[in-house]
């Protein structure tokens, strides 16, 4: 959902996304500001011409905000009814935009039409005044472009070219003849405008730039072509000068034409991803790319790279699943082409990008390149095994590399490259995750198509000048009666081995890779497969094709309990006994938290999601939070997030939805709101529950008074450093907040004195005063209370006191 | 922004032997030169002083031969019977030897008569050395005794009869001029202290002893018997401390080299295995013609002897260390303009410019980056790329496959060219590491020229090469496969265990492409 964005002065950069504006700084590359108030999809922003301050923004929910974008504020909002699918503000209409609608009555037709917006005042209007300018035009806001000064428009649609006048209210059509050739066709992709000339730049399907001139004739029009791309050029941008013409497309190389000639040209090569928006800041210092990987890229005038914003990168396919990173605890994915990303979810923020192929990336459509398919983290994250793999009907090529954690350059480093570690696609990787940090004991165990499950070993080299004392070799080939293998898992001691082969579960000593048993239910091959940890380790866990959910004993070599449920992912929590399993049912994703013990389900979610979750992780947190609520309280240790097939990630909340937005309204507008990727928060269904409410009443409240202190400090640590006020106007507030904590913290100690002596001496402060009042008012249930209190023990106590307290603010109300 | 990333050049691991430090030091030896001697070699004595001569003991004469020379200096011929360990003083200037008849001789090395004459073996004497305070000789003899003998006066000190068998061999140590060490056929190494009437201690080789050797500390005691080298911690009482057995048959000579790191020893298995003292792993190794009797390092480690049982000598002498001077005749910058620059410190308010660093590609890189497929190709079909590092030619060959471009490269050449890629593609196609990718080319290529084959004479010759060499390999494979496949039965008959799927998948995998490829 990426869009158009313009760079406003050289500071801010402006970008749409999703139902947000999003404002960044170009300095630090954060995001300072976030800007909602659209009910759906922003489809285009653009800078106000009369005031540089402000923005104008449409949605497909039929309006058109004006935004003060310093301030984060909404001036007015226009309503107009329909869609609109794009949006326009040349310089030199005063009180009118252009926004693209669909053609009222017609399917996949658009208009081009003026909305004229009136100056009253007042913050909701409506804008109904339209006018149609252009018909049939083209969605793709791409594909119109504002002439110089206004005087025209023009829109190209498949092979046609129309230029609108809007002096002379001419409509000129021209066409280029559709030519299929090897590269695609000629259609026209994006059209620019020249800022000071009568020239219209157009780009093709097929690579090649059209400079059109003379378009106020209809036959006496001519146009130049410029080619060098290979393939579609994806957007074009005129310098604001206009004496330079920059394009871009799937080669991801930026392309400057100096002076529109075909032998002058400059390039910006190796821009990561494919080039999708090309837009230059006002002032013409700046131009910035926004690429298809979601990432903008921001470059100097003089064509050099500058910096770069970089989101979560979705790729087509997650091939590597979602595989956490014990050391960082980041969500680890594939990135860019060959590249591993890691991905902190708690500050939304890629931390950095492994490059495992270490291959030119080729960008060129129908090429099959090598791409990573597996990634497997050894125990501590010391160890990384990936998997690469070429897809290629003659000779394909498979690599397996081990990674391992260099302390002193903080990432990982290549330690040993196996081609060819199967003769056929992996399925599965495992290590053995040992606690003890015993190097020797660390096991790769790798399944393949080729009927062979292989188990790695680190072997140390002897010889003591060679370059790394550890290497890894196979240790031992297992199969079993030639079937596939699958599925691969140790168990939580990592004695035993679990491999699927296909319709059989087979279950391996991993000290003398000894066949013990097998189990299998037919009919339908083995999905995935997992042991249960801690009290349940005796339990092994399958899925099954055919719908069936397993568990069988491994002490008595029987199965335990099978269900009936088609088991889509199934993860394990590595922290606790619990296992999660979601299922797909009739076009609904449903979740099922489970112990193995126990074949009852102890959470069920139901409609979890619309779209077919693919892949699932449990993330550690960094502390285990409180949960009251009993059916939450397999969350405590860890969070899931899921990744459905749409790249959509998605996590699980255990607060309410009210809860959520009082104390932390802020987190949850930062994590809402992920370019591109919309971190769609499942916003728990479950009502708070009023008498747990009550029992934790004290609880909730001292939780309360803290987070209403907060907001200052947080403010102060989570706002960029440029755009705070100076530290001496901020420090008053800083220690203020801090004063509080610690006021509180001492009418507690001191509420522990009060209650022993039934005196104060020492504090002065409002807020102690009213403690002390409040004691001596109720005195009577103070002293019924400090009765019982003796008898009860310490933290009891505590929560009376807190319970008093809270009585006493009730009471004040009156 | 990402910079352009280099191909990769895969590196495969050296199959065979690994090449070490003491690899290359010790193919740093000359070629042998070999000196014929009357009778079995039995022993070769380096003198200790420079010029560093050394004594060989063949047959009934003791010869004497210079550093370089190929013919004997000196000889000491005055033997009815077989001479015996011929071993020289501390200060080089006596030169002891016993005999078949059992008597034993003191020579000087200017004189040729002997000085002194030793009798009291009754049978041959096989071993005979100076004690260190120089004034003293032991011997060891077939009669199962072995004796301590004054210079001055010529007569026996004292004579121990502990030993059950023939003793053959011995050693003094440096360190205490009362101790010395015999080995004998009874599978025992004794220890001896002149000041006491018996041996102090015994140690069980487990195998007539054929060689001992003292190390320059004495601590450390290397026996050679059987098969066996076997080292021992004296001072701990004779404690095994490592026992090696890495030639197959006996073991008949050890020698230290001169700093002790290492350890020789020669076999009947006409081997010479050098270990190092600290891991005891081999190091390295030498194949010689016939059986070792005898083995000596010379004191700088300039020259190894060593005689054989058909009365050859073989000596290799120390290439001489390559001058680096060759190297250094360019003439370097002064140290003025050396160090120009580069000693200043930016002060505070000094703007350092830092200049970004270049890198440098090769040339097939360069041309990758530009998308210049042919060229690139060509630039790795240079000679000294295709012949030195034809890794790097295959790689390239993958990269473009990989781009999808190698079809476009390998088209439109002309014989000349041709001719190239087909010479080095029947060349290599058969090397394991680059057949899948040569396969694929030598698909393409028969591809693209299969219209014009026939028109030139070279041309076809070469596309009949790499037909002839890939039929080889087919066959190869076949043969590779019987043999797997008895050696399969034999496993099956051995063990229950199974385990050799594996090996057969692959080698079916590589006849099937190379299958393929032929039919096409």
């Amino acid at each position: 959902r990426g869009n158009a964005f313009p760079l406003s002065s050289s500071r801010y950069l402006l970008c749409a996304s999703g139902d947000f504006v999003k404002m960044y700084s170009l300095a630090t590359e954060e995001t300072l500001r976030l800007m909602g108030g659209h009910a759906d999809l922003v489809t285009g922003i653009q800078l106000n011409p009369h005031n540089r301050m402000q923005l104008y923004s449409s949605s497909l929910d039929g309006s058109i905000k004006l935004w003060d974008f310093m301030d984060g504020i909404p001036i007015k909002t226009f309503t107009v009814g329909s869609k609109l699918l794009a949006l326009y503000t040349p310089a030199s209409f005063e009180d009118s935009v252009f926004a693209v609608i669909p053609k009222s009555g017609e399917r996949d037709t658009f208009q081009l039409v003026s909305i004229k917006l009136t100056k009253a005042a007042g913050q909701d209007l409506e804008a109904k005044e339209l006018s149609v300018v252009l018909d049939d035009v083209d969605v793709s806001p791409k594909r119109i472009a504002f002439g110089r000064e206004g005087e025209y428009v023009a829109s190209v649609k498949e092979v046609n070219l129309q230029v609108y006048f809007f002096k002379r209210k001419q409509l000129n059509r021209f066409s280029v003849s559709a030519v299929k050739t090897k590269s695609g066709n000629n259609h026209f992709t994006c059209i620019a405008c020249h800022p000071k000339e009568d020239c219209i730049a157009t780009g093709h399907a097929d690579g090649k730039i059209r400079l059109w001139r003379n378009f106020y004739h209809k036959k006496e029009y001519t146009f130049s072509t410029l080619h060098w791309h290979h393939d579609a050029v994806m957007d074009l941008a005129f310098s604001i000068e206009g004496t330079n013409l920059l394009s871009g497309g799937v080669e991801s190389v930026l392309v400057l034409w100096h002076n529109e000639s075909d032998c002058q040209k400059d390039f910006l090569p190796r821009l990561g991803s494919a080039i999708e928006y090309i837009s230059m800041s006002p002032d013409g210092a700046l131009c910035c790319t926004l690429h298809t990987d979601n990432r903008i890229t921001i470059i100097n005038s003089n064509l050099r790279f500058s910096k770069s914003i970089q989101g979560l990168i979705k790729s087509t396919d997650v091939k590597t699943g979602l595989v956490v990173d014990p050391r960082t605890k980041a969500l680890v994915l594939n990135g860019e082409p060959g590249h591993l990303q890691f991905y902190c979810l708690q500050s939304d923020q890629q931390l950095f990008s492994l490059d495992i192929v270490q291959r030119q990336y080729i960008h060129q459509a129908g090429l099959s390149q090598a791409d990573l398919v597996k990634v497997a983290f050894g125990a501590q994250g010391k160890w990384l095994a990936t998997v690469e793999e070429r897809e290629d009907v003659t000779d394909p090529e498979l690599q397996l590399k081990l990674w391992c954690y260099d302390d002193k350059t903080q990432s990982f480093k290549l330690n040993t490259r196996i081609n060819m570690p199967h003769d056929g696609h992996i399925t599965d990787l495992c290590f053995r995750d040992m606690d003890e940090s015993e190097e020797d004991s660390l096991i790769l165990v790798t399944a393949g198509r080729d009927c062979v499950f292989k188990v790695w070993v680190m072997v140390e080299d002897t010889d003591p000048d060679a370059q790394q004392s550890v290497s890894w070799s196979c240790d031992f080939v297992g199969s079993y009666h030639n079937y596939q293998a699958t599925n691969c898992c140790f168990s939580e001691d990592g004695s035993l081995l679990a491999v699927s082969f296909e319709e059989t579960v087979t279950v391996w000593d991993s000290v003398t890779w000894d066949l013990k048993c097998t189990f299998c239910h037919p009919p339908g091959k083995i999905r995935s497969i997992c042991f249960g940890r801690l009290t349940c380790s005796k339990y092994l866990i399958g899925a099954t094709d055919y719908g069936f959910l397993c568990c069988w004993n491994l002490l008595t070599c029987a199965l335990e309990w099978s269900a009936y449920l088609n088991v889509l992912v199934l993860q394990p929590d590595p922290l606790s006994e619990h296992i999660a399993a979601v299922s797909w049912l009739s076009k609904e994703s449903s979740l099922f938290v489970f112990k193995p013990n126990e074949p009852r389900p102890i959470y069920i979610q139901r409609n979890l999601c619309k779209e077919k979750i693919q892949l699932a992780a449990f993330v550690p947190r960094d502390e285990p939070e409180t949960i009251g609520s009993e059916k939450h309280c397999w969350l405590r240790r860890s969070q899931l997030f899921f990744l459905t097939d749409m790249q959509e990630l998605m996590t699980l909340s255990t607060k309410s939805l009210e809860e959520r937005l009082t104390a932390s309204s802020k987190q949850l507008a930062v994590e809402e709101s992920l370019p591109m990727t919309p971190f769609s928060l499942l916003l728990g269904k479950h009502r708070h529950q009023q008498s747990q409410e009550d029992l934790d009443l004290g609880k909730l409240v001292a939780h309360n008074t803290h987070e209403q202190d907060s907001p200052a400090v947080k403010e102060l640590l989570h706002t960029p450093a440029h755009v705070l006020p100076s530290a001496s106007f901020l420090c008053p507030v800083f220690i203020n907040s801090l004063l509080i904590s610690k006021n509180n913290k001492s009418a507690e100690e001191v509420d522990d004195e009060v209650e022993m002596e039934s005196e104060k001496t020492e504090d002065d402060s409002d807020e102690e005063r009213d403690v002390t009042e409040m004691e001596q008012e109720d005195t009577n249930p103070m002293e019924l209370l400090g009765e019982v209190t003796y008898k009860l023990s310490k933290s009891q106590e505590k929560e009376l006191r807190k319970i008093r307290k809270m009585d006493y603010s009730w009471i004040s109300a009156f | 922004m990402a910079t352009y990333k280099p191909v990769v050049v895969p590196a495969f691991p050296k199959l065979g032997e690994k090449i070490t430090q003491d690899t290359l030091y010790w193919r740093g030896y000359k070629t042998p030169v070999q000196i014929k001697e009357f009778g079995a070699v039995n022993k070769i004595d380096f003198s200790p002083v420079p010029p560093y001569n050394y004594a060989v003991t063949a047959s009934s004469r003791i010869h004497i031969y210079g550093r370089y020379s190929q013919e004997p200096i000196k000889t000491f011929s005055r033997f009815k019977d077989a001479a015996y360990c011929a071993t020289y003083r501390d200060d080089g200037n006596l030169l002891v030897a016993g005999s078949e008849e059992g008597s034993i001789r003191l020579f000087d090395i200017s004189g040729r008569a002997p000085l002194r004459q030793f009798d009291g073996h009754t049978k041959a004497v096989h071993v005979v050395g100076f004690l260190s305070d120089k004034y003293r000789i032991f011997s060891g003899g077939d009669d199962y005794s072995s004796s301590l003998w004054d210079i001055p006066s010529a007569t026996e000190i004292v004579s121990y009869s502990e030993h059950t068998d023939y003793v053959r061999c011995g050693c003094a140590s440096k360190v205490n001029a009362d101790v010395f060490i015999t080995g004998s056929y009874d599978h025992t190494v004794k220890l001896f202290d002149a000041r006491t009437k018996s041996s102090v201690m015994t140690i069980e080789h487990g195998q007539p002893v054929e060689s001992v050797l003292l190390f320059p500390s004495g601590g450390l005691l290397v026996s050679a018997g059987g098969r066996y080298v076997k080292v021992w911690d004296v001072l701990k009482g004779g404690q095994l401390l490592v026992s090696l057995k890495n030639h197959h048959k006996t073991v008949t000579c050890l020698c230290l080299n001169s700093s002790g790191q290492r350890l020789l020893s020669g076999s009947l298995d006409r081997h010479v295995k050098i270990y190092s003292t600290t891991s005891y792993k081999i190091v390295h190794s030498f194949n010689y013609a016939t059986s070792i009797l005898s083995l000596a390092m010379s004191p700088q480690d300039e020259t190894i002897v060593v005689g054989m049982t058909n009365g050859v000598l073989n000596v290799k002498h120390r290439k001489p260390e390559e001058s680096k001077e060759k190297s250094g005749k360019k003439r370097q910058p002064t140290y003025r303009t050396y160090v120009k620059g580069r000693t200043y410190m930016p002060k505070q308010e000094d703007f350092c410019v830092s200049k970004p660093v270049k890198r440098v590609l090769r040339k097939y890189d360069k041309l990758l980056k530009s998308f210049q497929s042919s060229k690139a190709l060509d630039a790795v079909l240079e000679p000294p790329i295709r012949l030195y590092t034809p890794e790097v030619t295959v790689a390239v060959m993958q990269e473009l496959h990989r781009r999808g471009t190698l079809r476009s490269a390998l088209a439109g050449r002309d014989e000349k060219q041709i001719n190239l890629l087909l010479t080095f593609v029947a060349r290599r196609v058969i090397e394991p590491r680059f057949t899948p990718v040569l396969v694929t080319v030598a698909d393409m290529i028969t591809d693209i020229y299969q219209p014009v084959v026939g028109q030139s004479a070279i041309v076809d010759r070469q596309f009949l090469r790499l037909q002839e060499a890939v039929g080889k390999e087919i066959d190869y494979q076949e043969e590779l496969l019987e043999v797997l496949g008895m050696m399969d039965t034999l496993f099956a008959t051995f063990t229950t265990k199974k385990s050799t799927y594996l090996e057969e998948n692959q080698s079916n995998g590589l006849t099937e492409t190379i299958e393929t490829n032929r039919n096409n």
